[in-house]
Parts: C-alpha cells; structure tokens; sequence
C-alpha cells in the first residue's frame, strides 16, 4: 500500500521498489542465479521462508506481522503502528533495551516499519548470530511487558514523529486528505500514522490488547534472507519460534469494502508555506489480491509507461512538449490486501495554473484509454521492469522486504517469483483495457496544493 | 566477525596489477572478494572487485572539483550542469538518451557535492557497452541544448522556492551561510533563487572544462567484470577527458559563529534544530578515536546518549543524532533534532549538556567497549550492494587510507585507548557550538537577534504573512 512508517527516520526502502515488483528466478541471464527460495510452515502456524544468499556471511532476519493500520478498531487510528515502537520496551525475559543493546554490541543493523496491511522488524546481523536474533524475536512475539514509565514518553515519540512526517509538512497533509477523500469506507483511508487526536488518546491497555490480539506464531510470517540453507532456517526456527504457542485465533482480514464510488472528489489544502502549488490524483484500483488475472500487472505496466521517469508519457507531455510543468509522473503499488490506488501528479512552472496542468494530465490519460501503448513503450517498460527483479537480488534487504510484503498481503511464494514472467506476458491491448477500465474519475480525488493568501489573523 | 584475510595474486596481460588486498568483511562463503588496483592501458587507476554470482556491474567514481569551483557571486552551477549531463549528449537529445537508458535498464546519475563530483553507473553485464557508451558521452559531449538547459533551471528554482520555507532546509542552509562566511562552503550547492536564473551555459562549460579530468579521478568496480575488460572500458570512457583538472584553490576555513544560536520564525508546529561545532580531520591520528566517541555521544544506534536522553526518556524528539563529517578545506561535528514548540529549549539544553558532560567526563569503559565492537561489526554489514561497496572503495581512495584499509580497519579500531577517547572527547567537544532552530520555539531567542551574518533571504519566508 503506501510507505511504511519505519521506527528511526534513517531507514529509507526506495518507494518503487516495493510496488510489487520481484525476484527474477527466469529474467535473462539472471535464471541460473536467482536463489532457491523455500517455504514452509510450523505446526504452530508461522509462516517460514528461506531466501539463501552466499555473497557475504551475514543475514537479515525478518519478521512479518499480518496486521497494519487498516486491521484497527475505529477510533484507535495509530495503534498498529504504536505497538510496532512498544515492542523495543522490553519482555519479562529480556528487559527493556537488551535486545537493542546485543544488536548495537555486534554491530548490527535493526528497525521496524508499520504499513496499512502489515507490521515488521529486522535485523541485520552477522550470520553466527541469527539464532540469537531469532529468540529475542521470538520472546517478544508474546512476552511483551510495557509500563506506564516506558509507554507515555514513546507516546510523546509518536506525536513526535506525526510532526515531522505530517504536520511540519503541508503536502503530506494533503495526501491524508485524499486517502481519506478517496476511500469512503475502507479503512485504507485513515493514516499509518493515525489521526493526531486519536493517537494522543492510545494508552498502554489499548496497546497490549492489540498484541494479544494479533501477535501470535500464526498471524505472523518469518524472512530469512542471507548466507544460511533453507534446512538451517527451518532447524533454528523451529528450535526458537517453534515453542511459541498459538495464543489467539486469527479471523480473516474483511475489510468493510467500498460502496460502488460514484463521484469524482476534489480537496483543497491551502498554507501559507506553499511555494510550489501541486496537482496530484488518486484512482481506486485493484491491488494484486484484489485484480482479476493479468490486471494488477497490466495496471503495473500502465503505472510504468504513464509516470515513471524523464521517457514517461506525462513528463514528456507536460514537461518537456508543452513545457507548462517541471515535474509530473504516475505510480502504482499493487503491494496491499484491498483495492489500492494508481497516482498521476503534476508540478507547474510558475505562470501556469493547476486547472491547466489538471487538462494537460487529462489529455494524456485519455490518450491512453483511446489508443493504448506503443509496442515501443511496452518493451522499454517491460525491460526496465523485469531488470528491477535482477537488481533486487543485489540487495538481500530488498529481496527479503519484497517477499515479506508480497506474503503479508497474500502472495504466494510462487506469484512473487513467477512476477517477471507475468508481467512479460502483458499486452499492449490489456494495459489500455486496465485504462480504459480504471481511469474513472468517478473513483477518483483530485488534490490541489494551493498557498494560503489569506492574512495571517484570518487563518485557523 | 573474523574472516580471515586472504591475499591472492593475480596477474593479467592487459593490466598492470600492483597491490592486492581482501575485502574481509563482505567475503562470500566461498572465499574472500579481492580488491584488485587494476591501472587501465591508459593509465587510469581503478579498485575492482569481481563478483560472478549476479549478471551485473556496478561503477562509482569521483572527481576533485564541484561546488566549491563556483563562482563566488553564482553558487549553483556545478549543480545544474552536474544535473545536465544526462539531459542530452552526443547524438542523442534529452529523450533519446533517456530512451537508450531506460531500454536497457541502465541506472545512471551523478551528484553535486561540496567537495567532488560523483557518478553512478549501475547496469547488467550484457549492456555494460552501451552504459559505458553512454556515460561516456555525458562526461564528453554535454549538449546543453536550451530546452532542457530551461527545464533543469526550471526544476531547480523549484527546489529553491520549496527550501525557502522547509525547516529543515532553512536550518541547514542557515548554519552553512553562519559557519563559513565568504566562503565556498558558506554558498548552498543548489544554489540561490537570486544566482540560479543567471547561470549560463558558458558558466557551467567552463566549470566542466576545468574539474572532470584524469588527473583527480577515483574509480571503483564491483560486479561481474575482469580486469581487462574494466580497463579497455575505463580508457575508452574516461580516456578522452582533459589529463589535468584546472581548480581554484580554496582556503581551509574553521568553523565560524560557535557560541551563537539563531532563530528563524516559521509557522511550524515542530521546530528543527541543527548544531554543529569543529570536527576532526581524517588523516588526523586521533580520527578513530574522535570516530568511536561520537558514535558514543549520537551515532546511529539506538543506545546513543543523545537518543537515550532526548527520545527514550523523555519523548522529546523522534530523532537525535550527530556525525562527524570531514570535507577537504574543513571538519565538523554535526547534527540535527526535531521537537515541539514548548520542548524545544530543553531539548537544546539536554543536548549541550551531553556533550558537554562528554567532554569533561569521557565515555565510561562499558560505552567505549561496546563502541568498539560496534563499529568493527556494523562496517560490514552497511555494504550489502554492489554499488554500496564500490561507493566505499572510492572514498576509501578519497581518504587516502590505503588499497589495505578494509583490512585494517578493526586493528585501527582496537589500537584506541579509553584513555585516548577522554583526551580527543575533551578536544572534540569543546569547541563549542552554532545553532540554529526554525519555528516557533517557545522561549528560545537568537542570542543575537539573528542579525549579524543571518542572511537576508531567510527574513521572507520566516512565517510573517507573505502575500497581502
């Protein structure tokens, strides 16, 4: 879905790359190395995947809670992604900052992130270490113990964190606004992060309600990723997470769904600290869970060809043809559980307004839904796409996070290994069907970036 | 993490082969990866590491010379030519080049900097002619034509008007103008909203002429590649460049406005600080002490003093932390926090406290142990990508440390005595500090109004009602 909240601001995964793109087991000349990548589950439910990488003697252990924002309870917005920070304060076993502090002793690498559909944690270690990762890990899946001492500064953190990430930052403002504006009832609509007044509101009790709730062996998906056998993997596993029982039953994810969306939507977000208007829009789209076969790659494709990069078709309509704008593009992220969302976006130059970037976008699309893609374009897509999947395999993080997030939003092992064919297959007649098809501005919101003239006394 | 080194001798027909050393840290299982100091026919000296497992090649390289070639009265054109080379070169205009690049998945970029200008090429084996090709023609044959010189100008004065009212760019670009006046560190790489509309195609030719030759370049090469193959590669891409670069001398300059604090109002509910004080060069003996004491007082981890006094006990901040940073004319301590309004005159306080505590007491025996293990093990581990390892084999020849560095590294770390990180703590951190805060902080005034040296540009944005 959208990026992940990560617990220190360092960690940056690139955003496009977790737009589901994946592993090449067949891409070119990369089908002999692409690594063997095994699967299995523990009788107590947890999910195990083994992603082995020899290049260098470590390891990046990773585990995958199936539970994001959108799993909240109503009015608790923020809880999901709150707990994630409460789960550094310590369990019975190991007190607070122990595991941080053997983590930091080795010199190894460790974060969390929180996104609408699943919470994770890693850690980047030398490989001799990974049982030892895999027992804190595992002891905190149940063992947590929070104070009123350690959970009210984290709260503060948290604020903090809405802060920098929103407050301080007026186009970030306006894409909760559309997220909100865009989905009527789904929970997608609400922030990672939670709305401001809700997360002051979390409290310890909510939180460890939370974590019984869903932290449990079977709601939760191990990534192995580094220079390990998947048979090591499975042993330590099982020596470590096997001995946590099952401590809650986990229901299916059904969502409240979207009523059948019947009017475009516009927001406005107007501030004084606006130097640059923007227009951007959201499309409710099918994510892969959701689309019919073929269509979350054809709407990948579609993503790819209208919006990513200097060749795209809205940068080179808007930027460099008609010269009104100095940056436009597009993306998609089929990565979510729930329908999710196709962006376009446009940047004006000054002396051009937003209704004039709006038509020049418009134009675009309807060129698409008229008359498709060139050959030309869809395999310069395509290549760039499939070598994306080469590339991953350079970056053992990369690789790990993209299996874990495919998996927590329900993926099999085989769709994410098997994405390269299947996006190598798409046709030029199915990506202008995906546009004709979803481009509808009726399941839109349009949002305007706008600066706030207004004297300052007459502001709220 | 103990790999053993391993030293292998290779030798090659086409290149002369003069130093080896073992890359320890990242050794694949099958043995070490080798560092190769492989000098091309033409006499262009490059680090390589050959790794088959993946069909990819990754290239890093820098060159002496960038924003700090500038004119005085025009920062910012290092900057938009660096960002031009790709828009357009040889016989391909902005969107063929872009075309060639993108049909073969070829990832190409170069960067800006204070001190270097850097380049990234990252592309699979089997393209790796035509990405040499292309990168080639952006360092060689630059074509500026006017459209894309207009649209990159018009990006960047975007990226200016945005700046001029983020607070993490005003407090950034104030503590630069603060620290180095009338000096090229002073002036923002980017440039300024008043200098970026006169820069001239000739201004950024003749920066180009004058900065990319051989003279100054370091390369590094991860991937599958040998080394003749990089040579013949490397003469045929850099060979055509000038043999010496032509730089300005710049001055060494100290940091500048130490003691001083300087507000700028902006209407933000969370107000960003940015502190910083003298540093510690990197050929000085003392450099891996300084290096494991501010690891100790803000480095990143999660059992830094600052994160623990500023986030985990008290909530103030979702991030505190400080580094050492180390350019060619200067060094600094700096770093950076974000707290809300009425928190953040404590937040100031806690963090001098901390270093001055440091200073006076140094780090305890536990902290300076677990310091040390750190940094030996946390090295490895940050290079897990091709193109991350060959980033650091360049500055690795930046820093002039030697082909052996890798290597050493841990035995550097081990040589540092507790007593020498209270000695260099003392040094380091009682220099005193420049700070400067956006915002609207409750209680916290510029200890001197913000007048002196506080550029003019910065008045506007600063939160007083801007369009009547």
């Amino acid at each position: 879905m959208r990026k992940p909240l990560t617990t220190l601001a360092a960690l940056a995964f690139a955003a496009h790359m977790l737009a589901g793109s994946l592993l090449a087991s067949s891409a070119g000349t990369a089908t002999a190395n692409g690594p063997r990548i095994i699967h299995s589950t523990l009788p107590n439910g947890l999910e195990v995947v083994a992603i082995p990488d020899h290049r260098a003697p470590v390891v990046t252990h990773m585990l995958w809670y199936k539970v994001g924002s959108a799993d909240e309870t109503p009015g608790k917005s923020g809880l999901a992604h709150f707990l994630e920070h409460l789960l550094f304060k310590g369990t019975e076993k190991n007190p607070s900052g122990r595991f941080s502090q053997v983590v930091a002793t080795i010199g190894g690498q460790e974060n969390a992130f929180t996104s609408s559909d699943y919470t994770g944690y890693f850690q980047r270690v030398p490989r001799d270490k990974l049982k030892e990762m895999m027992e804190f890990e595992a002891d905190r899946m149940t063992g947590l113990v929070l104070t009123d001492e350690a959970v009210q500064p984290e709260l503060k953190v948290v604020l903090e964190e809405q802060n920098m990430r929103v407050a301080n930052n007026p186009a970030a403002r306006l894409g909760e606004q559309m997220d909100a504006a865009l989905y009527l009832n789904h929970p997608y609509g609400r922030p990672v992060i939670g709305w401001r007044h809700e997360i002051e509101q979390l409290n310890r009790e909510e939180a460890l309600a939370f974590y019984r709730r869903f932290y449990t062996p079977n709601n939760a998906i191990l990534v192995v990723a580094g220079d390990v056998t998947a048979e090591e993997v499975r042993k330590l596993a099982e020596e470590t997470y096997g001995k946590v029982p099952r401590v809650a039953e986990i229901k299916p994810r059904a969502r409240p769904r979207e009523p059948e969306q019947q009017a475009a939507r516009t927001v406005t977000l107007a501030d004084a600290r606006v130097t640059q208007p923007s227009v951007s829009r959201y499309y409710l789209v099918p994510s892969s869970s959701t689309a019919q076969p073929g269509e979350s790659e054809a709407l990948d494709v579609l993503g790819h060809v209208l919006g990513r990069g200097a060749n795209s078709r809205l940068y080179q309509a808007l930027v460099i043809d008609k010269g009104i704008a100095v940056n436009a593009g597009a993306s998609y992220d089929g990565t979510a559980v729930d329908n999710t969302r196709l962006s376009v976006y446009g940047t004006p130059k000054p002396g051009t307004t937003l209704p004039q970037i709006e038509e020049a976008i418009d134009a675009v699309l309807a060129e698409v839904i008229a008359n498709g893609v060139t050959a030309d374009e869809l395999e310069r897509a395509k290549n760039r796409m499939i070598a994306d999947a080469i590339y991953a395999n350079d970056s053992q993080r990369m690789l790990a996070q993209w299996y874990g997030a495919s998996l927590a939003t329900g993926a099999t092992v085989e769709q994410v290994r098997a994405w390269p064919d299947r996006i190598r297959v798409v046709t030029a007649d199915a990506v202008r069907d995906a546009a004709r098809k979803w481009l509808d501005k009726r399941r839109s919101v349009t949002g305007y970036l706008v600066k706030d003239t207004r004297p300052e006394e007459k502001r709220s | 993490m103990n790999v053993p080194a391993i030293i292998r001798h290779t030798a090659h027909p086409f290149v002369v082969l003069l130093t080896f050393a073992a890359l320890a840290l990242a050794a694949p299982a099958a043995g070490a990866m080798t560092i190769e100091r492989v000098v091309s026919p033409g006499g262009i000296e490059a680090w390589l590491v050959q790794d088959r497992t993946l069909p990819l090649i990754a290239l890093e390289f820098a060159m002496l010379g960038s924003a700090d070639q500038d004119p005085a009265d025009k920062p910012g054109v290092a900057h938009l030519a660096t960002g031009l080379l790709d828009e357009g070169a040889g016989p391909y205009d902005a969107m063929a080049f872009h075309n060639r690049l993108e049909g073969k998945a070829i990832e190409l970029s170069f960067r800006a900097g204070r001190d270097y200008f850097r380049g990234t090429l990252r592309t699979l084996k089997d393209n790796r002619n035509e990405a040499f090709d292309l990168l080639r023609l952006a360092l060689t044959e630059p074509r500026f034509d006017a459209a894309a010189v207009e649209r990159s100008r018009a990006q960047v004065m975007s990226r200016l008007r945005r700046e001029t009212v983020s607070p993490n760019d005003m407090a950034s670009r104030s503590w630069w103008e603060t620290a180095f006046p009338n000096h090229p560190y002073g002036r923002p790489v980017n440039g300024t909203l008043e200098s970026v509309p006169r820069i001239t195609v000739d201004d950024m030719k003749a920066l180009l002429r004058r900065t990319l030759a051989r003279n100054t370049i370091k390369l590094a090469i991860v991937g599958d590649i040998d080394a003749a193959t990089a040579g013949a590669l490397i003469d045929r891409t850099f060979g055509a460049l000038p043999a010496k670069a032509e730089l300005t001398p710049v001055p060494p300059i100290a940091p500048q406005g130490l003691g001083r604090r300087i507000v700028i109002p902006l209407d933000v509910p969370q107000a960003v600080v940015n502190f910083g004080g003298p540093g510690i060069s990197r050929s000085d003996p003392d450099f891996m002490a300084a290096y494991i004491v501010n690891h100790i007082l803000g480095g990143g981890s999660f059992t830094s003093r600052l994160y623990r006094e500023v986030r985990e006990k008290r909530g103030l901040a979702y991030g505190v932390h400080d580094s050492l940073v180390w350019l060619n004319h200067t060094a600094l301590l700096v770093g950076s926090t974000a707290t809300r309004a009425d928190a953040t005159g404590q937040t100031i306080e806690i963090i001098e406290h901390e270093i001055r505590r440091l200073a006076e007491e140094g780090p305890t025996e536990e902290e300076f142990d677990k310091a040390k293990t750190y940094l030996k093990g946390s090295y490895a581990l940050g290079l897990d990508t091709s193109n991350r390892i060959a980033s650091q084999l360049v500055q690795i020849q930046l820093d002039k440390l030697g082909i052996d560095y890798v290597e050493r590294r841990a035995s550097l770390i081990d040589a540092v005595t507790l007593a020498d990180t209270k000695r260099v703590a003392k040094r380091l951190l009682d220099g005193g500090l420049l700070t400067t805060v956006v915002g609207r902080p409750d209680g916290v005034t510029s200890t001197d109004n913000g007048v002196e040296g506080a550029p003019a540009h910065h008045a506007k944005p600063s939160g007083a009602p801007v369009a009547r």
